[in-house]
């Protein structure tokens, strides 16, 4: 059991892991990192996870991710889990965050908002309640996170 | 207080705050001297009334204004960016007045410049100076701002200034009647932040019949252009205007409120009872942005 789950997770030589995405989620994960490319990727849906229910999964290999890649992911997938693989190794595990103020990642879908009139960036705060919402610092219209167009 | 940019960002014990000194100033129980001090009014959409309201308030307090009004941004033309724009007013002025079309502008002001910014209306998102006013209308003739029963009426749905004092009144415990055509009624993101906050409100169709138990009754404006049929607009638009026959059952402290320009939705019948307080509520204006302006640049 305990070696099924290493090659699992050590799939990779090097590159980042993203576990405990939400299901149905991994494919915009991988939109906004743009790797349908040249990456070699991995991808796991709908599978058991003990901690969400069902999750996503995601490998890639030879990337690592940047801090607003990192913010961005947050922003769709706030409960996984960034795994940093070098060489089969466990470098790095960390739990992203939803961060309570978001600069630049989202873009604000109100056509009347100074942030789509200016070339200035985004601001959002981050609303947790039952469903998880966010409100335009600048124009003040709020909108659930999931209905929300996420850049880098 | 440095900014006023949005009704979101005052707490119940900053609005009492203002609003006591705007009837201090309306007593001349304060003096303020804006001697030596410049307004810059930018207007980049108009708006006759409201300017005319922050230069008399500017003025009355021997304070003077620089006014640049267009329809748009007007060095945009030359390539100049907003934030330069309003970089070199800042040089000239002591307090930006500004009204944009766009949501958010007063808000990126106030992040550029270092002197206090006033939201005069930033498109359809806020316009705080006119809910102060309401306030202060509301708090000079019910002498309480707690616990009324507000009935809103006209167009629910594109009104700003109607969503501010939503807004702004719930915070005081009111109770709401929403009267208006279903297709001008209150936004959803409105409902759930009052249904998020417990406050008590219906959804009516008819003014006639429905106003004996508020304490005040906020009218707008029903715009024709917002109908798609003009036969629509003439079907719904009788139900909606208030005329004097309708106020024989209301309570004694009951008063009528409009933001002005009135055109017939309020039937002129209803303006010499002592009902009407619209033409008091435009002077309260004044009071209220005397206050505002004299707070942002510390003067009481
Ligand atoms: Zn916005």
């Amino acid at each position: 059991m305990d070696q099924m789950k290493t090659i699992k997770v050590n799939a990779i030589k090097n590159g980042t892991v993203i576990d405990h995405i939400t299901a149905g989620k991994v494919l915009k994960v991988i939109e906004i990192l743009n790797l349908a490319d040249d990456s070699s990727v991995m991808i796991g849906m709908n599978l058991n996870s003990k901690k969400i229910g069902k999750k996503d999964i995601l490998k890639i290999e030879n990337r690592e991710l940047s801090k607003n890649e990192v913010n961005s992911i947050a922003l769709i997938a706030p409960k996984a889990t960034l795994i940093i693989i070098k060489d089969f190794e466990v470098d790095s595990k960390a739990s992203l965050e939803l961060q309570e103020h978001i600069e630049e990642h989202i873009i604000c879908p109100n056509p009347q908002c100074i942030t789509n009139l200016e070339s200035i960036n985004s601001k959002f705060r981050i609303i947790q309640n039952t469903d998880v919402t966010a409100r335009c610092v600048y124009c003040e219209k709020k909108y659930l996170l999931d209905d929300l167009k996420i850049k880098i | 207080m440095k900014n006023l940019i949005s009704m979101r960002d005052l707490k119940p014990e900053e609005i009492y705050h203002l609003l006591s000194v705007t009837e201090k100033i309306e007593k001349g129980e304060i003096i303020p001297d804006m001697q030596r001090k410049l307004a810059a009014l930018l207007f980049f959409e108009p708006s006759t009334r409201t300017m005319f309201s922050f230069d008399t308030a500017m003025k009355r307090m021997n304070g003077d204004t620089i006014i640049m009004s267009g329809t748009k941004n007007t060095s945009a033309k030359k390539g100049e960016s907003f934030a330069d724009t309003l970089q070199t007013i800042a040089q000239y002025s002591d307090i930006i007045i500004m009204r944009s079309p766009t949501e958010g502008a007063a808000r990126f002001a106030s992040e550029v410049v270092e002197i206090p910014i006033v939201n005069a209306g930033d498109g359809a998102n806020q316009h705080p100076t006119q809910a102060l006013l309401d306030l202060y209308s509301i708090l000079k003739t019910q002498g309480t701002l707690k616990n009324l029963k507000i009935g809103l009426a006209g167009d629910l749905r594109f009104g700003r200034t109607i969503h501010s004092l939503t807004q702004a009144m719930s915070l005081f415990g009111a109770e709401f009647k929403f009267i208006s055509p279903s297709f001008l009624q209150m936004p959803d993101y409105i409902k759930d932040d009052l249904t998020l906050q417990n406050v008590k409100f219906d959804e009516i169709r008819e003014m006639n019949g429905n106003i004996s138990d508020l304490d005040i009754l906020y009218v707008t404006r029903i715009q024709k252009e917002r109908f798609a049929d003009p036969e629509d607009y003439e079907k719904v638009k009788g139900s909606y205007v208030l005329n004097r026959d309708m106020l024989s059952h209301v309570k004694d402290n009951f008063k009528v409120l409009h933001p002005l320009p009135r055109v017939d939705e309020i039937n002129t019948d209803v303006d010499n009872t002592k009902y009407a307080y619209y033409f008091s509520q435009a002077k309260n204006g004044v009071y209220t942005r005397q206050a505002i302006i004299s707070i942002l640049l510390g003067e009481v």
